[in-house]
């Protein structure tokens, strides 16, 4: 009788194939019952989650709201940045479990691109830290673009985005690639068009958002809630951020050490705990061999003295997320962090005037000590929360990945 | 008993900081750290609320404290100084994030980049403190809340000796700084007080400043009383590129778009380029524009300060200024801003006994007579400063802490825990409910078990220790866990 009311309680929440798809194990070690799908529960069998992502809790009013333990630390002005024990910038949260499960499908389906070739998960795949393991990410037909796909993790808590930080909301962002020629190629009324003839995507929009037409900010505010539940904190630097004091090896306390004393000034601008203070850098790296100077945040925001500035990113799963910079312009990490030694503008351009950010000077680390600090970038690795592929899309495509993971294995 | 009296002497007035600082010397434990020894071993061993005491010698360490209430203080024997040495080697003396972090009596010499570096730590004291060439700063607290920077003495420092960088509530008092490139520096900080320090020889004496492009964006509220600023004509020696290095030598007081600044009762002499230069951030061509802060210096008032022999040689840019202004030498008092100022309420008390330019749209502000009966503050002092001792805080700044009880309980279950476990459906780690059905009411078993687990279920990845989250978390935290019903 027990296991038979466990069984229902169990069925009445759960999503067969949702991300949440082993829980049918759970629902069988209740009662002995082997499930299959059917032809008929097809449509049935994209049911969207009632439960929130990892990391959140559900508030009132079907929304998810993000815990984290960052949560009980205050920041000075809010600003999101401080030491190890500050609070983290306002996250992107509140959306219903539904919506960022649909956020879910659209992210992984090919179905959103011109030709349904590419996802938004072509370019940021969950194996490569949600980026793509390339220098400039691959558009529709393989177009080659100009920058790097950057990482998602935590990306809810940006209010600065892209390299050049010329977006300010996940919505406003998306539409670039959604619509961009050579990024996914798609057009609005095509895009609505594909997801309003198919019926389970019809019902799936209808589950999260009501009944009526599907419409394009649905879409938009889906991608959103499901780009904003990617969430990385419980790597082993907060964990002795939160005081455990033995989670570090010595060798990344030395790093960390390093990465925080005012001679790196790594953490000046890569702030804990985000490790980002999301503001437009201008250090002067050198562009890949042949490539064009990329004029970043001068180009984009008009302002002449923010030429060759970028948005500083996120380090959180930066092992995961190589080659590095807008372009891929270094390999390793250990490349990465041998160009701050380098001296100021020691890079730069003959023909280019910089205004290299004060930071970026010549601390003359010693060899050890940049090794040290790679060990450090290597315990901001927590990938925990990773969300569920689905290993089945509404449209029937194939879920979008990145076009290089035949050279995962030998990464 | 006497030591209990004065403790809570102070504790009563206010002092909390002395209050604090003294009763953890009496409840904690105390480790000794002599010649030869490891200071950092030390402090990996204390706990919240102890003190480590260092006897003279030479120590060559890099020492961080993350972790809460921990006083590290020098004993100087016989002007024996236990001294920490850098050779030039190391990077920083000491790193703080910690709470309530004591910091006394050091020799610090031959760092490449601090002194002692504050980063997020609340409620700090760093005082008597001997600071040589320590590289980039000296002492420089950053995101800290409530802190007191007193009676230190630093000296060859490269950028700025004492930096109170993105902090609010602090006090930097009686101290002495020279031979700097900065002697003081407070930067995109709020209330701030700068009282009763020697500022000499420096490149520039004290500076008040916003650098645009960090991710606080303002500085206000800040006094600079009582200080002794003079022959701050030191030739700029700072690393190229850095923002100091555009500060003419010869600059007594710097305000640079910093808001409700208040100059009063200083003395203010020998700077070769001038007493006190109020600007504009928008004058800075070598940093990348920011639009998020006010580059404009707005509401600056300066009363009654002793100024003579300023800008007897005016560096470099500002030699040509004073030129078109048909002047060889420099100001006592230089405004310099690129809008008109009328509007942005600054004003000057005793215009006609400086030589300054740029005030004419500056209003005239009081500042009544200090007569023998009123040595201390009174009511006469009204328009003034006078009557107020601090810009610390009353009570300790939010220490940032998780608090053990159950709201504690719930940020940890969800911030840690339900990333593997969820209600009802498996994810990493089996379903609450199965949980709550084998334990039962059992907290402490799964306290316990968290804090070492081994692996009992075949078809479920191992649990990662949580011995990092404390035993009496633990055990809220599993009492959460069962008492979960959705």
């Amino acid at each position: 009788m027990m296991s038979v009311l466990m069984w229902r309680s169990c069925l009445s929440k759960l999503s067969l194939s949702g991300p949440r798809a082993r829980a049918l194990g759970l629902c069988t070690f209740f009662l002995w019952l082997p499930l299959s799908l059917t032809a008929d529960e097809h449509r049935h069998s994209f049911e969207l989650t009632t439960t929130c992502p990892a990391g959140f809790k559900l508030i009132e009013e079907r929304r998810c709201k993000l815990n984290s333990l960052y949560d009980n630390y205050r920041s000075p002005h809010d600003s999101g940045v401080g030491g190890p024990r500050a609070g983290l910038p306002k996250i992107r949260d509140g959306f219903s479990p539904q919506v960022i499960d649909l956020g879910r499908y659209l992210f992984f389906d090919p179905l959103l691109s011109a030709d349904n070739s590419i996802a938004c998960s072509s370019c940021h795949d969950p194996d490569y830290g949600f980026a793509d393991g390339l220098g400039r990410a691959r558009g529709i037909n393989n177009a080659v673009l100009d920058r790097s796909a950057p990482s998602l993790w935590n990306i809810g808590f940006f209010d600065t985005l892209l390299w050049d930080g010329s977006k300010s909301s996940l919505e406003e962002q998306l539409i670039g690639p959604l619509y961009a020629d050579n990024e996914m190629g798609n057009r609005p009324d095509q895009l609505i068009a594909d997801l309003r003839s198919n019926a389970i995507y019809q019902d799936l929009f209808t589950v999260a958002f009501g009944p009526g037409e599907i419409q394009l900010d649905q879409v938009y505010t889906a991608i959103t809630a499901f780009e904003s539940s990617l969430v990385s904190l419980n790597s082993r630097y907060d964990f002795y951020a939160h005081g455990l004091q033995t989670a570090l090896s010595p060798s990344e306390l030395e790093g960390l050490n390093v990465f925080r004393s005012f001679v790196s000034r790594c953490g000046e601008c890569h702030t804990p705990p985000l490790f980002s203070n999301q503001e437009i850098a201008i250090i002067g790296v050198p562009e890949p061999k042949g490539r064009p100077f990329d004029p970043g945040a001068g180009a984009s925001s008009g302002i002449p003295s923010q030429r060759g500035g970028f948005r500083v990113p996120s380090l959180r799963n930066i092992a995961k997320t190589a080659p590095y910079m807008h372009q891929g312009n270094f390999e390793s990490l250990r490349d990465t962090v041998a160009f701050y030694n380098g001296g100021r503008g020691h890079a730069v351009p003959e023909d280019e005037n910089l205004l290299i950010h004060w930071h970026i000077w010549d601390p003359d680390l010693r060899e050890e000590e940049l090794d040290r600090l790679v060990d450090f970038l290597h315990a901001l690795t927590d990938e925990g929360f990773m969300p569920e592929i689905p290993k089945r899309l509404p449209s029937g495509l194939t879920p979008g990945r990145a076009m290089n993971r035949n050279n995962l294995t030998s990464r | 008993m006497i030591r209990k009296t004065i403790l809570r002497g102070l504790c009563l007035k206010g002092l909390w900081l002395y209050c604090i600082a003294f009763s953890s010397l009496a409840v904690g434990a105390t480790h000794e750290v002599k010649d030869g020894e490891s200071i950092q071993a030390a402090v990996a061993k204390a706990k919240a609320g102890d003190t480590i005491k260092v006897f003279p010698g030479t120590y060559h360490e890099t020492i961080y404290v993350d972790k809460d209430d921990i006083s590290l203080i020098g004993i100087v024997e016989n002007g024996e100084w236990p001294h920490l040495d850098g050779e030039k080697i190391l990077n920083d003396a000491i790193l703080y994030s910690g709470n309530g972090f004591s910091v006394e009596w050091f020799k610090i010499t031959k760092y490449k980049g601090n002194a002692i570096m504050g980063q997020s730590g609340n409620n700090f004291s760093i005082r008597n403190n001997w600071v040589v060439d320590t590289g980039l700063y000296g002492i420089f607290p950053e995101f800290g809340h409530n802190g007191l920077i007193e009676n230190n003495i630093l000296s060859g420092i490269e950028d700025a000796a004492i930096y109170v960088g993105m902090s609010d509530y602090i006090d930097v008092r009686n101290n002495q700084v020279f031979d700097n490139v900065a002697g003081i520096e407070v930067e995109n900080s709020r209330h701030v007080l700068v009282e009763g320090n020697v500022a000499r020889n420096n490149t520039g004496g004290i500076l008040v400043f916003i650098t645009p492009g960090l991710p606080i964006k303002s500085s206000y509220d800040a006094i600079v009383r009582r200080n002794f600023v003079t022959n701050n004509n030191t030739p700029n020696f700072a690393i190229p590129g850095s923002l100091v290095a555009g500060i003419p030598s010869g600059t007594g007081i710097l305000v640079m778009s910093g808001d409700k600044v208040v100059i009063e009762d200083n003395i203010i002499t020998g700077n070769n380029t001038g007493g006190i230069i109020v600007t504009s951030g928008d004058f800075v061509t070598e940093v990348a524009s920011d639009k998020d802060s006010d580059p404009h210096s707005d509401q600056v008032e300066i009363r009654n300060n002793v100024m003579f022999d300023n800008g007897n040689d005016p560096d470099g840019e500002m030699k040509l200024l004073m030129l078109s202004k048909f002047s060889t030498k420099g100001p006592d008092i230089l405004a310099y801003q690129s809008a008109t100022e009328k509007e942005r309420g600054s004003c000057i008390s005793r215009r006609e006994a400086y030589r300054s330019y740029g005030l004419e749209e500056w209003a005239d502000c009081d500042a009544p007579t200090v007569r023998a009966a009123d040595a201390v503050a009174s009511a006469s002092d009204i328009g003034t400063t006078r009557q107020l001792t601090t810009k610390m805080l009353e009570a300790p700044a939010d220490p940032r802490i998780i608090t053990a009880d159950a709201g504690g309980a719930e940020v940890v279950y969800n911030g840690i825990c339900a990333g593997c476990h969820a209600y009802n459906v498996r994810l990493i780690g089996p379903p609450a409910l199965v949980i709550q059905a084998q334990y039962g009411d059992d907290a402490q078993a799964i306290a316990d078990y968290v804090a070492e687990p081994v692996r009992r279920r075949p078809d479920f990845p191992n649990m990662p220790p949580q011995g990092h989250i404390s035993e009496e978390m633990r055990l809220l935290v599993a009492e959460y866990m069962l008492g979960l019903d959705g």
